[in-house]
Protein backbone atom coordinates (compact mmCIF):
# COMPACT_ATOMS: atom_id res chain seq x y z
CA UNK A 1 0.00 0.00 0.00
CA UNK A 2 1.26 3.36 -0.81
CA UNK A 3 2.24 5.72 1.94
CA UNK A 4 0.36 8.47 3.04
CA UNK A 5 2.09 11.77 3.15
CA UNK A 6 3.18 12.86 6.45
CA UNK A 7 1.62 15.76 6.25
CA UNK A 8 -1.86 14.14 6.29
CA UNK A 9 -0.98 12.45 10.06
CA UNK A 10 0.43 15.84 11.47
CA UNK A 11 -1.98 18.32 10.12
CA UNK A 12 -5.51 16.40 10.66
CA UNK A 13 -5.42 16.59 14.56
CA UNK A 14 -6.47 19.75 14.23
CA UNK A 15 -9.54 18.82 12.53
CA UNK A 16 -12.83 18.78 15.24
CA UNK A 17 -14.99 16.00 15.64
CA UNK A 18 -17.96 16.08 14.46
CA UNK A 19 -16.26 18.12 10.63
CA UNK A 20 -14.17 14.62 10.81
CA UNK A 21 -17.41 12.33 10.62
CA UNK A 22 -18.30 14.78 8.16
CA UNK A 23 -14.88 13.87 6.16
CA UNK A 24 -15.19 10.45 6.92
CA UNK A 25 -18.62 10.61 5.29
CA UNK A 26 -17.47 12.65 1.72
CA UNK A 27 -14.33 10.49 1.48
CA UNK A 28 -16.24 7.26 1.53
CA UNK A 29 -18.39 8.27 -1.10
CA UNK A 30 -15.13 9.37 -3.14
CA UNK A 31 -13.69 5.64 -2.27
CA UNK A 32 -16.91 4.31 -3.48
CA UNK A 33 -16.28 5.93 -7.11
CA UNK A 34 -12.94 5.02 -7.35
CA UNK A 35 -13.86 1.28 -6.56
CA UNK A 36 -16.15 1.44 -9.28
CA UNK A 37 -13.26 3.02 -11.81
CA UNK A 38 -10.66 0.51 -10.50
CA UNK A 39 -12.67 -2.33 -11.03
CA UNK A 40 -14.48 -0.75 -14.64
CA UNK A 41 -10.29 -0.85 -15.66
CA UNK A 42 -9.37 -3.96 -14.37
CA UNK A 43 -12.00 -6.20 -15.41
CA UNK A 44 -11.77 -4.31 -19.07
CA UNK A 45 -7.97 -5.04 -19.36
CA UNK A 46 -8.35 -8.35 -18.05
CA UNK A 47 -11.02 -9.52 -20.79
CA UNK A 48 -8.80 -8.43 -23.17
CA UNK A 49 -11.31 -5.63 -24.82
CA UNK A 50 -8.69 -3.25 -25.15
CA UNK A 51 -6.63 -2.97 -28.45
CA UNK A 52 -3.09 -3.25 -27.90
CA UNK A 53 -1.73 0.40 -28.79
CA UNK A 54 -4.25 2.00 -25.94
CA UNK A 55 -3.10 -0.86 -23.55
CA UNK A 56 -0.83 1.20 -21.80
CA UNK A 57 -3.36 4.41 -21.49
CA UNK A 58 -5.46 2.15 -19.67
CA UNK A 59 -3.05 0.38 -17.74
CA UNK A 60 -1.81 4.01 -16.43
CA UNK A 61 -5.47 4.81 -15.71
CA UNK A 62 -6.44 1.52 -13.88
CA UNK A 63 -2.77 2.17 -11.66
CA UNK A 64 -4.12 5.78 -10.65
CA UNK A 65 -7.72 4.47 -9.64
CA UNK A 66 -6.01 2.00 -8.02
CA UNK A 67 -3.80 4.37 -6.17
CA UNK A 68 -6.85 6.58 -5.16
CA UNK A 69 -8.83 3.48 -3.53
CA UNK A 70 -5.70 2.49 -1.48
CA UNK A 71 -5.06 6.00 -0.61
CA UNK A 72 -8.71 6.46 0.48
CA UNK A 73 -9.04 3.83 2.59
CA UNK A 74 -5.74 4.35 4.53
CA UNK A 75 -7.15 8.24 5.16
CA UNK A 76 -9.99 7.11 6.29
CA UNK A 77 -9.36 3.96 8.18
CA UNK A 78 -5.76 5.11 9.66
CA UNK A 79 -6.02 8.70 9.50
CA UNK A 80 -9.27 9.52 10.74
CA UNK A 81 -10.34 6.48 12.33
CA UNK A 82 -13.32 6.16 10.29
CA UNK A 83 -14.45 2.88 8.48
CA UNK A 84 -13.82 2.30 4.72
CA UNK A 85 -16.81 1.35 2.81
CA UNK A 86 -16.13 -2.01 1.08
CA UNK A 87 -16.19 -2.52 -2.50
CA UNK A 88 -19.82 -2.93 -3.94
CA UNK A 89 -20.68 -5.41 -6.56
CA UNK A 90 -20.94 -3.97 -9.84
CA UNK A 91 -22.65 -4.50 -12.86
CA UNK A 92 -21.29 -2.76 -15.77
CA UNK A 93 -23.54 -4.38 -17.90
CA UNK A 94 -25.92 -2.01 -16.28
CA UNK A 95 -28.96 -4.73 -16.61
CA UNK A 96 -27.77 -6.15 -19.69
CA UNK A 97 -28.05 -2.78 -21.51
CA UNK A 98 -23.84 -2.80 -22.36
CA UNK A 99 -21.27 -5.34 -23.02
CA UNK A 100 -18.01 -3.20 -22.09
CA UNK A 101 -16.14 -5.84 -21.93
CA UNK A 102 -16.57 -7.40 -25.73
CA UNK A 103 -16.88 -4.19 -27.04
CA UNK A 104 -14.50 -1.92 -27.33
CA UNK A 105 -16.14 1.67 -27.93
CA UNK A 106 -18.52 0.62 -25.47
CA UNK A 107 -15.64 -0.10 -22.90
CA UNK A 108 -14.02 3.33 -23.71
CA UNK A 109 -18.02 4.92 -23.91
CA UNK A 110 -18.13 3.69 -20.39
CA UNK A 111 -14.94 4.93 -19.70
CA UNK A 112 -15.51 8.34 -20.59
CA UNK A 113 -18.74 8.38 -18.73
CA UNK A 114 -16.78 7.14 -15.25
CA UNK A 115 -14.51 9.87 -15.78
CA UNK A 116 -16.32 12.68 -16.50
CA UNK A 117 -18.28 11.71 -13.38
CA UNK A 118 -15.47 11.41 -11.53
CA UNK A 119 -14.34 14.92 -12.38
CA UNK A 120 -17.97 16.35 -11.37
CA UNK A 121 -18.30 14.72 -8.46
CA UNK A 122 -15.34 15.65 -6.92
CA UNK A 123 -15.76 19.26 -7.60
CA UNK A 124 -19.20 18.66 -5.96
CA UNK A 125 -17.52 18.12 -2.83
CA UNK A 126 -14.90 20.78 -2.66
CA UNK A 127 -16.53 22.65 0.16
CA UNK A 128 -17.45 20.27 1.91
CA UNK A 129 -13.98 19.02 2.59
CA UNK A 130 -12.63 22.71 2.96
CA UNK A 131 -12.47 22.82 6.36
CA UNK A 132 -9.73 20.77 6.74
CA UNK A 133 -6.66 22.08 4.02
CA UNK A 134 -4.81 18.61 3.62
CA UNK A 135 -8.23 16.80 2.65
CA UNK A 136 -9.33 19.45 0.36
CA UNK A 137 -5.40 19.67 -1.20
CA UNK A 138 -5.71 15.75 -1.79
CA UNK A 139 -9.05 15.94 -3.06
CA UNK A 140 -8.21 18.84 -5.48
CA UNK A 141 -5.36 16.20 -6.30
CA UNK A 142 -6.90 13.41 -7.24
CA UNK A 143 -10.04 15.35 -9.32
CA UNK A 144 -7.53 17.08 -11.58
CA UNK A 145 -6.09 13.75 -12.11
CA UNK A 146 -9.54 12.56 -13.28
CA UNK A 147 -9.58 15.43 -15.50
CA UNK A 148 -6.88 14.40 -17.43
CA UNK A 149 -8.52 10.92 -18.04
CA UNK A 150 -11.46 12.42 -19.36
CA UNK A 151 -9.71 14.39 -21.98
CA UNK A 152 -7.55 11.11 -23.12
CA UNK A 153 -10.16 9.27 -23.15
CA UNK A 154 -12.59 11.87 -25.01
CA UNK A 155 -10.06 12.39 -27.42
CA UNK A 156 -9.10 8.89 -28.01
CA UNK A 157 -13.14 8.12 -29.16
CA UNK A 158 -13.08 10.98 -31.82
CA UNK A 159 -9.86 10.03 -33.08
CA UNK A 160 -11.06 6.31 -33.43
CA UNK A 161 -14.15 8.05 -35.48
CA UNK A 162 -16.16 6.55 -32.72
CA UNK A 163 -17.28 10.51 -31.56
CA UNK A 164 -16.74 14.03 -32.46
CA UNK A 165 -16.41 15.22 -28.83
CA UNK A 166 -13.48 17.00 -27.69
CA UNK A 167 -11.12 16.67 -24.34
CA UNK A 168 -13.26 19.50 -22.91
CA UNK A 169 -17.50 19.17 -22.32
CA UNK A 170 -19.48 21.22 -25.47
CA UNK A 171 -22.79 22.37 -23.63
CA UNK A 172 -24.32 19.66 -22.18
CA UNK A 173 -23.65 17.28 -25.16
CA UNK A 174 -23.66 13.67 -24.90
CA UNK A 175 -22.12 13.15 -28.34
CA UNK A 176 -22.47 9.78 -29.34
CA UNK A 177 -22.99 8.37 -25.40
CA UNK A 178 -25.91 6.52 -24.97
CA UNK A 179 -29.18 8.54 -23.66
CA UNK A 180 -28.30 6.68 -20.44
CA UNK A 181 -25.43 9.10 -19.90
CA UNK A 182 -27.54 12.30 -19.70
CA UNK A 183 -27.10 12.90 -16.79
CA UNK A 184 -23.80 13.18 -16.49
CA UNK A 185 -23.23 16.23 -18.71
CA UNK A 186 -26.97 18.15 -17.06
CA UNK A 187 -25.84 21.44 -16.70
CA UNK A 188 -22.37 21.29 -18.29
CA UNK A 189 -23.70 23.96 -20.59
CA UNK A 190 -23.76 26.61 -17.49
CA UNK A 191 -22.07 30.39 -18.74
CA UNK A 192 -23.46 31.87 -15.98
CA UNK A 193 -20.51 32.29 -13.48
CA UNK A 194 -20.15 34.44 -10.37
CA UNK A 195 -23.74 35.42 -11.40
CA UNK A 196 -22.14 36.95 -14.51
CA UNK A 197 -23.28 35.66 -18.13
CA UNK A 198 -19.43 34.97 -19.51
CA UNK A 199 -20.63 35.23 -22.60
CA UNK A 200 -22.16 38.68 -22.83
CA UNK A 201 -18.68 39.48 -20.96
CA UNK A 202 -16.36 38.44 -23.07
CA UNK A 203 -18.30 38.39 -26.50
CA UNK A 204 -16.82 34.36 -26.48
CA UNK A 205 -19.66 32.72 -27.89
CA UNK A 206 -21.18 29.55 -25.52
CA UNK A 207 -20.02 26.79 -26.42
CA UNK A 208 -16.78 27.86 -25.68
CA UNK A 209 -17.11 29.50 -22.29
CA UNK A 210 -19.34 26.03 -21.72
CA UNK A 211 -16.06 24.25 -22.33
CA UNK A 212 -13.90 26.91 -19.94
CA UNK A 213 -15.96 25.76 -16.84
CA UNK A 214 -16.54 22.16 -15.64
CA UNK A 215 -19.94 22.07 -13.21
CA UNK A 216 -20.02 20.31 -10.29
CA UNK A 217 -22.26 17.54 -9.64
CA UNK A 218 -24.35 17.01 -6.19
CA UNK A 219 -23.68 13.30 -4.28
CA UNK A 220 -27.13 12.51 -4.68
CA UNK A 221 -26.68 13.25 -8.90
CA UNK A 222 -23.72 11.10 -8.59
CA UNK A 223 -24.91 8.11 -7.27
CA UNK A 224 -27.95 7.94 -8.81
CA UNK A 225 -25.50 7.36 -11.76
CA UNK A 226 -23.58 4.99 -10.00
CA UNK A 227 -26.35 3.46 -9.21
CA UNK A 228 -27.01 2.16 -12.88
CA UNK A 229 -23.69 0.34 -12.57
CA UNK A 230 -24.60 -1.50 -9.35
CA UNK A 231 -25.47 -5.10 -8.88
CA UNK B 1 -23.56 17.02 7.62
CA UNK B 2 -22.68 19.01 5.10
CA UNK B 3 -23.46 16.33 1.84
CA UNK B 4 -25.56 18.60 -0.36
CA UNK B 5 -24.38 20.68 -3.69
CA UNK B 6 -22.78 24.39 -2.57
CA UNK B 7 -24.79 25.91 -4.64
CA UNK B 8 -22.73 28.90 -5.89
CA UNK B 9 -24.92 31.80 -4.96
CA UNK B 10 -23.16 34.00 -7.60
CA UNK B 11 -20.35 36.47 -6.41
CA UNK B 12 -22.70 39.48 -7.68
CA UNK B 13 -25.92 40.14 -8.86
CA UNK B 14 -25.46 42.01 -12.05
CA UNK B 15 -22.50 42.78 -14.33
CA UNK B 16 -21.78 46.22 -12.76
CA UNK B 17 -18.06 46.24 -11.69
CA UNK B 18 -18.86 48.69 -8.39
CA UNK B 19 -21.18 46.12 -6.95
CA UNK B 20 -18.83 43.19 -7.87
CA UNK B 21 -16.18 45.14 -5.94
CA UNK B 22 -18.69 45.48 -3.15
CA UNK B 23 -19.32 42.29 -2.45
CA UNK B 24 -15.97 40.97 -2.55
CA UNK B 25 -14.65 44.06 0.01
CA UNK B 26 -17.89 42.78 2.32
CA UNK B 27 -16.71 39.07 1.94
CA UNK B 28 -13.54 39.45 2.46
CA UNK B 29 -14.32 41.75 5.86
CA UNK B 30 -16.25 39.50 6.96
CA UNK B 31 -13.83 36.91 6.73
CA UNK B 32 -11.23 39.46 8.80
CA UNK B 33 -8.97 39.82 6.25
CA UNK B 34 -7.87 43.14 4.64
CA UNK B 35 -8.76 43.95 0.84
CA UNK B 36 -5.57 45.68 0.09
CA UNK B 37 -5.78 49.11 -1.82
CA UNK B 38 -9.73 49.42 -0.79
CA UNK B 39 -11.38 52.64 0.48
CA UNK B 40 -14.01 54.58 0.36
CA UNK B 41 -13.16 56.02 -3.77
CA UNK B 42 -15.30 53.89 -5.73
CA UNK B 43 -13.28 55.11 -8.34
CA UNK B 44 -10.25 53.69 -7.18
CA UNK B 45 -7.06 52.50 -9.20
CA UNK B 46 -5.53 48.93 -9.01
CA UNK B 47 -3.15 47.98 -6.09
CA UNK B 48 -0.14 48.68 -7.67
CA UNK B 49 4.04 49.14 -6.67
CA UNK B 50 6.43 50.89 -8.37
CA UNK B 51 6.44 49.75 -11.88
CA UNK B 52 4.78 46.51 -10.64
CA UNK B 53 1.79 44.98 -9.23
CA UNK B 54 0.89 43.94 -5.95
CA UNK B 55 -2.05 40.48 -5.38
CA UNK B 56 -3.25 41.55 -2.20
CA UNK B 57 -4.27 39.58 0.34
CA UNK B 58 -6.81 36.92 1.40
CA UNK B 59 -9.25 35.65 -1.54
CA UNK B 60 -8.56 38.70 -3.27
CA UNK B 61 -5.25 38.52 -3.15
CA UNK B 62 -5.51 34.80 -4.77
CA UNK B 63 -8.09 35.80 -7.36
CA UNK B 64 -5.39 38.18 -8.50
CA UNK B 65 -2.73 35.10 -8.20
CA UNK B 66 -5.46 33.23 -10.84
CA UNK B 67 -5.94 36.24 -12.72
CA UNK B 68 -2.11 36.95 -13.21
CA UNK B 69 -2.05 32.97 -14.61
CA UNK B 70 -4.62 33.50 -16.85
CA UNK B 71 -3.03 36.62 -18.12
CA UNK B 72 0.14 34.88 -18.94
CA UNK B 73 -1.97 31.98 -20.16
CA UNK B 74 -4.53 34.15 -22.90
CA UNK B 75 -1.46 35.91 -23.96
CA UNK B 76 0.19 33.29 -25.13
CA UNK B 77 -2.49 31.55 -27.05
CA UNK B 78 -2.68 34.92 -28.56
CA UNK B 79 0.75 35.15 -29.37
CA UNK B 80 0.27 31.16 -30.74
CA UNK B 81 -3.20 31.42 -32.99
CA UNK B 82 -1.25 34.75 -34.60
CA UNK B 83 1.89 32.94 -35.36
CA UNK B 84 3.68 30.53 -38.17
CA UNK B 85 2.98 26.97 -36.04
CA UNK B 86 -0.50 27.74 -35.99
CA UNK B 87 -0.80 28.54 -39.56
CA UNK B 88 0.50 25.63 -40.96
CA UNK B 89 -0.72 23.10 -37.89
CA UNK B 90 -3.68 20.26 -39.07
CA UNK B 91 -7.38 20.61 -38.31
CA UNK B 92 -7.33 19.15 -34.94
CA UNK B 93 -3.70 20.88 -33.69
CA UNK B 94 -5.71 23.97 -34.98
CA UNK B 95 -8.64 23.28 -33.39
CA UNK B 96 -7.41 22.78 -30.01
CA UNK B 97 -5.01 26.12 -30.22
CA UNK B 98 -8.26 27.64 -31.19
CA UNK B 99 -10.63 26.33 -28.02
CA UNK B 100 -7.29 27.13 -25.71
CA UNK B 101 -7.11 30.73 -26.53
CA UNK B 102 -11.17 31.08 -26.11
CA UNK B 103 -11.05 28.98 -22.81
CA UNK B 104 -8.19 31.54 -21.22
CA UNK B 105 -8.84 34.51 -22.18
CA UNK B 106 -12.57 34.05 -21.21
CA UNK B 107 -10.81 32.89 -17.96
CA UNK B 108 -8.91 36.40 -17.86
CA UNK B 109 -11.60 38.19 -18.59
CA UNK B 110 -13.75 36.97 -16.25
CA UNK B 111 -11.54 37.19 -13.03
CA UNK B 112 -10.79 40.65 -14.63
CA UNK B 113 -14.84 41.74 -14.18
CA UNK B 114 -14.61 39.89 -11.38
CA UNK B 115 -11.82 41.29 -9.35
CA UNK B 116 -13.23 45.09 -10.61
CA UNK B 117 -11.13 47.63 -8.49
CA UNK B 118 -9.34 44.98 -6.61
CA UNK B 119 -8.11 43.96 -10.24
CA UNK B 120 -3.85 44.15 -10.65
CA UNK B 121 -2.82 46.19 -14.02
CA UNK B 122 -2.53 43.92 -16.98
CA UNK B 123 1.00 42.29 -16.74
CA UNK B 124 3.58 42.47 -19.39
CA UNK B 125 4.78 39.63 -21.20
CA UNK B 126 7.91 38.36 -22.68
CA UNK B 127 8.04 35.63 -25.06
CA UNK B 128 11.60 35.53 -26.22
CA UNK B 129 12.19 32.43 -25.38
CA UNK B 130 9.38 30.91 -27.37
CA UNK B 131 9.89 30.50 -31.15
CA UNK B 132 5.95 31.01 -32.31
CA UNK B 133 7.17 29.21 -35.66
CA UNK B 134 8.22 26.09 -34.31
CA UNK B 135 5.53 23.36 -33.17
CA UNK B 136 7.97 21.69 -30.59
CA UNK B 137 8.52 24.97 -29.02
CA UNK B 138 4.96 26.08 -28.74
CA UNK B 139 3.74 22.56 -27.29
CA UNK B 140 6.25 22.65 -24.87
CA UNK B 141 5.61 26.17 -23.93
CA UNK B 142 1.90 25.45 -23.45
CA UNK B 143 2.40 21.66 -21.65
CA UNK B 144 4.51 24.40 -18.96
CA UNK B 145 1.45 26.81 -19.12
CA UNK B 146 -1.15 24.17 -18.47
CA UNK B 147 1.00 21.86 -15.82
CA UNK B 148 2.22 25.13 -13.77
CA UNK B 149 -1.75 26.21 -14.16
CA UNK B 150 -3.08 23.07 -12.40
CA UNK B 151 -0.37 22.57 -9.94
CA UNK B 152 -1.36 26.30 -9.00
CA UNK B 153 -5.05 26.00 -8.50
CA UNK B 154 -4.42 22.87 -6.56
CA UNK B 155 -2.16 23.98 -4.14
CA UNK B 156 -4.40 27.66 -3.58
CA UNK B 157 -7.27 25.78 -3.27
CA UNK B 158 -6.29 25.36 0.19
CA UNK B 159 -6.20 29.05 1.15
CA UNK B 160 -9.48 30.12 -0.52
CA UNK B 161 -11.59 31.39 2.21
CA UNK B 162 -14.94 31.85 -0.01
CA UNK B 163 -16.96 28.72 -0.53
CA UNK B 164 -17.83 30.11 -4.12
CA UNK B 165 -14.65 31.09 -5.34
CA UNK B 166 -13.59 27.86 -4.32
CA UNK B 167 -15.64 26.44 -6.58
CA UNK B 168 -15.08 28.59 -9.27
CA UNK B 169 -11.00 27.65 -9.28
CA UNK B 170 -12.09 24.12 -9.12
CA UNK B 171 -14.37 24.28 -12.24
CA UNK B 172 -10.88 26.20 -13.75
CA UNK B 173 -8.88 23.73 -12.54
CA UNK B 174 -10.21 20.77 -14.12
CA UNK B 175 -10.85 22.74 -17.47
CA UNK B 176 -6.70 23.30 -17.32
CA UNK B 177 -5.71 19.79 -16.49
CA UNK B 178 -8.13 18.87 -19.60
CA UNK B 179 -6.27 21.26 -21.93
CA UNK B 180 -2.85 19.42 -20.26
CA UNK B 181 -3.36 16.18 -20.94
CA UNK B 182 -4.42 17.10 -24.76
CA UNK B 183 -1.20 19.12 -25.10
CA UNK B 184 1.02 15.85 -23.92
CA UNK B 185 -0.50 13.96 -26.15
CA UNK B 186 -0.20 16.01 -28.81
CA UNK B 187 3.87 15.65 -27.93
CA UNK B 188 3.94 12.50 -27.43
CA UNK B 189 0.67 10.31 -28.93
CA UNK B 190 -0.93 7.20 -27.27
CA UNK B 191 1.29 7.49 -24.41
CA UNK B 192 0.91 7.69 -21.01
CA UNK B 193 2.66 10.75 -20.32
CA UNK B 194 -1.40 12.34 -20.41
CA UNK B 195 -0.95 11.75 -16.87
CA UNK B 196 2.53 11.12 -16.30
CA UNK B 197 4.36 10.06 -13.25
CA UNK B 198 6.48 13.04 -13.43
CA UNK B 199 3.21 14.72 -12.11
CA UNK B 200 1.56 12.21 -10.40
CA UNK B 201 2.68 10.79 -7.22
CA UNK B 202 2.10 7.00 -6.04
CA UNK B 203 -0.80 7.83 -4.37
CA UNK B 204 -2.31 9.11 -7.73
CA UNK B 205 -2.41 12.34 -6.39
CA UNK B 206 -1.28 15.17 -8.72
CA UNK B 207 1.52 17.79 -7.81
CA UNK B 208 0.71 21.02 -5.87
CA UNK B 209 2.84 23.61 -6.01
CA UNK B 210 2.83 26.84 -3.70
CA UNK B 211 3.00 30.69 -4.60
CA UNK B 212 6.54 31.60 -4.82
CA UNK B 213 7.35 28.22 -7.22
CA UNK B 214 5.03 28.76 -9.41
CA UNK B 215 5.35 32.86 -9.37
CA UNK B 216 9.06 31.71 -9.93
CA UNK B 217 8.49 29.75 -12.83
CA UNK B 218 6.12 32.20 -14.05
CA UNK B 219 8.54 34.88 -13.82
CA UNK B 220 10.30 33.82 -16.86
CA UNK B 221 7.49 34.89 -19.07
CA UNK B 222 6.18 38.20 -17.07
CA UNK B 223 8.06 41.23 -17.31
CA UNK B 224 6.42 43.14 -14.62
CA UNK B 225 7.78 42.33 -10.59
CA UNK B 226 4.86 40.62 -8.79
CA UNK B 227 4.47 41.75 -5.61
CA UNK B 228 2.95 38.31 -3.32
CA UNK B 229 3.91 39.07 -0.10
CA UNK B 230 0.09 39.35 1.35
CA UNK B 231 -1.17 35.81 0.49
CA UNK B 232 -1.81 33.63 2.54
CA UNK B 233 0.17 31.11 4.05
Amino acid sequence: MAAVPLGILSALPKVAKADTASLIDVLNYALTLEHLEYRYYQMGIESGVIEGADRNIFLKIRDHELAHVNFLTEVIGNVLMGTPVEEPEFDFTAGGNFSPFTDYPTFLALSQAFEDTGVRAYKGQAGNVMESDVVLTAALSIHSVEARHASMVRRLRTKKGQDTVKGWITNGSIGSLPAATQAIYAGEENVMQGGVDVTSLTGIDAAAVSEGWDEPLSKDQVLGIASLFLA
Amino acid sequence: MKNELIKPKGLVTNTNRRNFLKFGTMSVAGAGLLLMGCNDDEDMMPPMMNEGVSLGSGDIGILNYAYALEQLEAAFYANVIAGGYFANANAEEKTIMGDLEKHERAHRDFFKAALGGAAIADLEVDFSSIDFSSRTSVLGAAKTFEDLGVAAYNGAGQFIENVDYLLIAGKIVSVEARHAAAIRDLINPGSDDFAGDDLIDSNGLERTLGFTDVLTAASTYIKTPIDFSQLPS
